[in-house]
């Protein structure tokens, strides 16, 4: 018998052993372990602290299963047999208290790093430059970003500056979707009718992986695209060009046009945006006309806010 | 004209993928091989009597066990389907399945295991078990019983329908809106989602009505509720839960439907409605609804490790304890769901921090199991080794669980595979386990024969193994920002690998399952030899289901028995008088069968069939009928049925003597 549970054991053993080299070796592709982004990077560190925290628990409760079981086996006749022993109220009070001094630990950390790491709040870095505002609307299926204050959009592509803050202000123009670029940071859903916030840096220059993290229909899995920080003088070329470039503009018919289902878009440029038109995406929800309110399309919709 | 008979039912809904009409073949070929051997057999009475028309609680209980079992099988299937596809669906290729197809299974994939895989085991172990438990011959209203059973059964085939008529809903088992809504889904898979959910729905709320008054009854004398066995206190509070929980899902899918039927806009986008508000109700119904799932586990395994380490359960009344509180928080944490749609901090801490308390309650219950073995004498039996299986996976799962109660993190996690690992780590290492646990723990009750060994702890090696496999890599694609629900992916993401991993996994999981299913056969072929020589305790248990004859007499208990101490048949053991001992036999009267219930369910079925496909005629026609058939029960006296006590002394003498020989 005795045989048997060793080779149990070892082989129990033996597959925490590849789980940890495969963590191992997947932990330089694995991007939230290797985060690129301030944001990104505390909430590793949150991770981590997190593990630690519970393992105090879990770990003991691990060994004292498998050890008290072994011990107090049947054949194990050298071991002590009390059936009586039903109840100690110091042990108890013991693993009532344990535990919750660690989730109490962990709701101070909690409770801490809800507050600093909000993803409405707008980062507080030394080295952050001034912050640039994007504004991602999802459609189905495919990613809008609007850049209000360089009057250019583009489709299923984000370029922005590193080091300095990206403020997202997110809807959608079709079911949920959530905005998430792991490697940067967390998530946000959005939602017709509302519009949610959600800021993040970039503290190295690359191409990093963005997508669509809420199932949204047909379509979902070609919500992917590519964020790519560079240099803000990169930056500033990449707004001429388009700027510059005999791109379509960006007004409510060719929205309208570009709203309708469509799969796996290729990434696109429009070289100016009519004002205000964010605004009128998320409002045209809140108003019993259907979309066809052409206030939007002179521009001359007053900027109602609806960022709270 | 036509679309008055046939509502938005036309030829067209019966265009099917050759998946699906394979899957479809194969269940009509099994069907037919069913209907074959009844008639050879000539069985088809024997089923109508003995079987369908019922309104015994342990017949209610196995019919549950074949419904969960059957279902079982299919999201099984749906799983590796799935598997196959994401292990191959890469870069250029585009897998074997569509993505709409690919959308639908995992839809029907959720909806088949939570609603008729799980909570069928669970209120078949409750049938099963919590009336032999509390010493009770019956539940507090058989008809009632039988009603919720025939009502979830009817739920269960509208959700198969889908596979046949038409299509299920590409949504995901939440089913969000506004994808949920006609704008974005304006089929019929939506509206299946709806009626199968609503009628078992509606099932489980009878039952757990039934099981909560059963259970604050029922009990047998000298039962207080701090003698109730820790498996019926699980039970209790799974059933509050239920009575709370399950209207709310009634009440929400009840105005989607509104939405979607008559053009309301309470989930819509525009015009007033609030998709957030359907995510908040539909998650104070389903975050109760994981305790619901997980809480009889607690309670398996009390009784299980308690039986064998030969002791009594450590800590009884923190256990009872724990149990209240893990109930209570429940309720109180349904926001961690969507941290994400842009909470406040303050909303997103206490939230975070709530759902963290849960894991204290549920850590001093792992605590007491450890010290109920400590200092007893622990027998490696296959529900024990289904628990140390639980304890290994439970707790990781538990971490994972916390970490995503953290808000900070989940903003990483959420919708991420990692979550997927995660909830199925409960679902599977925890609910699914205990399950297992269980089921082989009582079902020589049933049977008078025990399970072969040898062959289970093969099948369980099968899904531990499998499932560290299948669900190791969903972790780490996690963390690789892979999320759930993709059909395709690019091969620059290097996700395959870990899928492929994660496929092989699913395949040692489903040997698990053949092997539980040889397991059966073998064990019966051999039921001679496994059969259980003392006639009734097998395992030298504590609790009353084990004082009386297996399988059990239709009556439960031939005397009441009195109980005066927690484990009470471990009571009488140890002093050698029996819990009955000095007691006259008395008359008996149990229910007689009813063939209304079953006509309910049908109708139920014709109903849920007729709104799917809006045939208003038949929704009317059906509806009245259940009316009429309500009222004829409503108006029938005869419905019971006397065992006098001379005659219950002769079968429960008989059956002593069988034992004795």
């Amino acid at each position: 018998m005795g045989v048997k549970y060793k080779i149990a054991i070892l082989s129990f053993l033996f597959l925490l052993a590849v789980a940890g080299l495969v963590l191992f070796f997947y932990s330089h592709s694995a991007v939230m372990l290797n985060p690129q982004g301030f944001v990104s990077l505390h909430e590793r560190n949150l991770m981590i602290i997190a593990v630690l925290l519970m393992s105090l628990v879990v770990l003991p409760v691990f060994i004292l299963t498998f050890v008290i079981a072994w011990k107090y086996r049947e054949g194990n006749s050298k071991a002590k047999y009390n059936p009586g022993l039903v109840r100690l109220p110091i042990y108890e009070v013991l693993w009532w208290s344990f535990p919750f001094a660690i989730v109490a630990a962990l709701g101070v950390i909690t409770w801490i790093s809800t507050h600093a790491l909000n993803p409405y709040k707008p980062l507080q870095m030394q080295s952050a430059a001034p912050s640039i505002t994007v504004q991602a609307v999802a459609l189905d299926w495919k990613w809008l970003f609007i850049y209000p204050q360089q009057g250019i959009a583009s489709l299923n592509f984000l370029e922005f500056p590193v080091n300095t803050q990206v403020a997202f202000k997110i809807t959608s123009d079709a079911p949920m979707n959530s905005l998430w670029i792991p490697q940067l940071g967390g998530q946000l859903y959005g939602m017709p009718g509302m519009s949610t916030q959600l800021h993040l840096i970039a503290q190295r220059p690359g191409n990093y992986m963005g997508m669509s993290s809420n199932f949204s229909g047909e379509g979902f899995a070609g919500m992917q695209f590519t964020a790519k920080a560079v240099s803000s003088s990169e930056f500033t070329s990449w707004v001429n060009t388009i700027k510059n470039s005999s791109s379509t503009v960006l007004n409510v018919a060719e929205y309208e046009a570009l709203a309708k289902p469509s799969q796996n878009n290729p990434i696109s440029y429009y070289s100016s945006v009519v004002p205000n038109l964010y605004n009128w995406i998320v409002m045209k929800y809140m108003t019993p006309v259907s979309s066809s309110s052409t206030s939007a399309g002179t521009g001359t919709a007053t900027s109602t806010s609806t960022s709270t | 004209m036509m679309s008055f008979i046939f509502g938005k039912l036309t030829l067209s809904a019966f265009e099917q993928s050759p998946t699906i009409l394979a899957a479809v073949s194969f269940m009509g070929l099994v069907g037919l091989v069913v209907i074959i051997l009844l008639t050879k057999h000539k069985r088809w009475g024997w089923l109508w009597r003995e079987w369908l028309t019922t309104l015994d609680h342990k017949k209610i209980g196995m019919m549950y066990l074949v419904i969960a079992l059957i279902m079982f099988f299919r999201g099984g299937v749906e799983a590796l389907l799935m598997r196959g596809q994401q292990s191959i669906s890469v870069g250029a290729s585009t897998g074997f399945l569509s993505a709409n197809h690919f959308d639908q299974l995992f839809s029907s994939h959720g909806v088949d295991m939570i609603f008729f895989v799980a909570m069928p085991l669970i209120f078949a172990l409750f049938n099963l078990i919590i009336p032999l438990q509390i010493g009770s011959r019956d539940v507090a209203f058989p008809f009632l019983n039988a009603m919720s059973f025939w009502f979830f059964a009817a739920g269960a085939m509208v959700f198969n329908m889908s596979l046949i008529l038409g299509h299920f809903a590409a949504t995901g088992w939440v089913a969000y809106p506004p994808l949920s809504e006609l704008a974005y889904s304006p089929g019929v898979g939506v509206d299946y989602w709806i009626w199968a959910l609503q009628l078992a729905g509606v099932g489980t709320l009878l039952a757990g009505i039934n099981f909560l008054v059963t259970i604050i009854k029922m009990r047998c004398p000298g039962m207080t509720l701090m003698k109730m066995p820790l498996f019926i206190w699980t039970a209790l509070a799974t059933n509050v839960m239920v009575v709370f929980a399950f209207p709310i899902l009634t009440a929400t899918l009840g105005l989607l439907f509104l939405d979607r039927f008559f053009g309301m806009h309470f989930f819509t986008a525009g015009f007033g409605g609030n998709a957030m508000m359907y995510v908040n109700l539909f998650w104070s119904w389903g975050h109760p609804e994981v305790y619901i799932l997980i809480m009889p586990i607690f309670g398996i395994f009390s009784e299980v490790v308690a039986t064998f380490s030969k002791k009594r359960l450590f800590g009884y009344a923190s256990m009872v304890y724990a149990t209240a509180a893990i109930t209570l928080l429940s309720f109180t944490v349904w926001l961690h769901h969507f941290f994400t749609m842009g909470g406040g901090a303050d909303l997103n801490a206490f939230f975070g921090i709530a759902t963290m308390l849960i894991a204290v309650p549920t850590g001093v219950k792992i605590f007491n199991w450890i010290f109920t073995m400590y200092q007893g004498r622990v027998r490696f039996t296959l529900p024990m080794y289904w628990f140390f299986g639980f304890i290994a996976t439970f707790t990781l799962g538990g971490v994972a669980g916390v970490m995503m109660a953290i808000p900070g993190i989940d903003y990483e996690l959420h919708n991420s595979l990692f979550l997927v690992a995660h909830f199925h780590t409960m679902l599977i290492g925890g609910v699914m386990f205990g399950l297992f646990s269980g089921l082989y723990y009582w079902f020589p009750k049933y049977t008078g024969f025990k399970l072969s060994e040898a062959v289970g702890k093969w099948s369980f090696w099968c899904w531990l193994i499998g499932f560290f496999l299948a669900f190791g890599p969903l972790y780490i694609l996690g963390f690789m920002g892979a999320t759930r629900r993709l059909y395709h992916y690019s091969a620059s993401t290097g996700w395959q690998p870990l899928f492929i991993v994660a496929g092989i996994g699913s395949l040692i999981i489903a040997a698990g399952f053949i092997l539980q299913i040889a397991q059966m056969f073998i064990s019966y072929r051999d039921r001679k030899k496994n059969i259980d020589l003392t006639g009734g305790d097998p395992w030298d248990a504590r609790t009353l289901e084990w004082s009386i004859p297996s399988p059990v007499p239709e009556y439960n208990f031939a005397i009441i028995p009195e109980v005066h101490d927690r484990d009470p048949f471990w009571d009488a053991k140890q002093k050698g008088v029996m819990a009955t001992a000095g007691r006259a036999y008395e008359d008996i009267s149990v229910p007689k069968n009813t063939s209304i219930p079953i006509l309910m369910g049908g109708l139920a079925f014709v109903f849920g069939f007729a709104i799917v496909w809006h045939i208003i005629w038949l929704v009317v026609a059906a509806l009245l009928g259940g009316v009429t058939l309500l009222a004829w029960r409503l108006s029938s006296v005869d419905t019971e049925r006397v065992i006098p006590a001379s005659e219950v002394e002769r079968m429960d003498s008989e059956l002593r003597q069988k034992i004795a020989a």
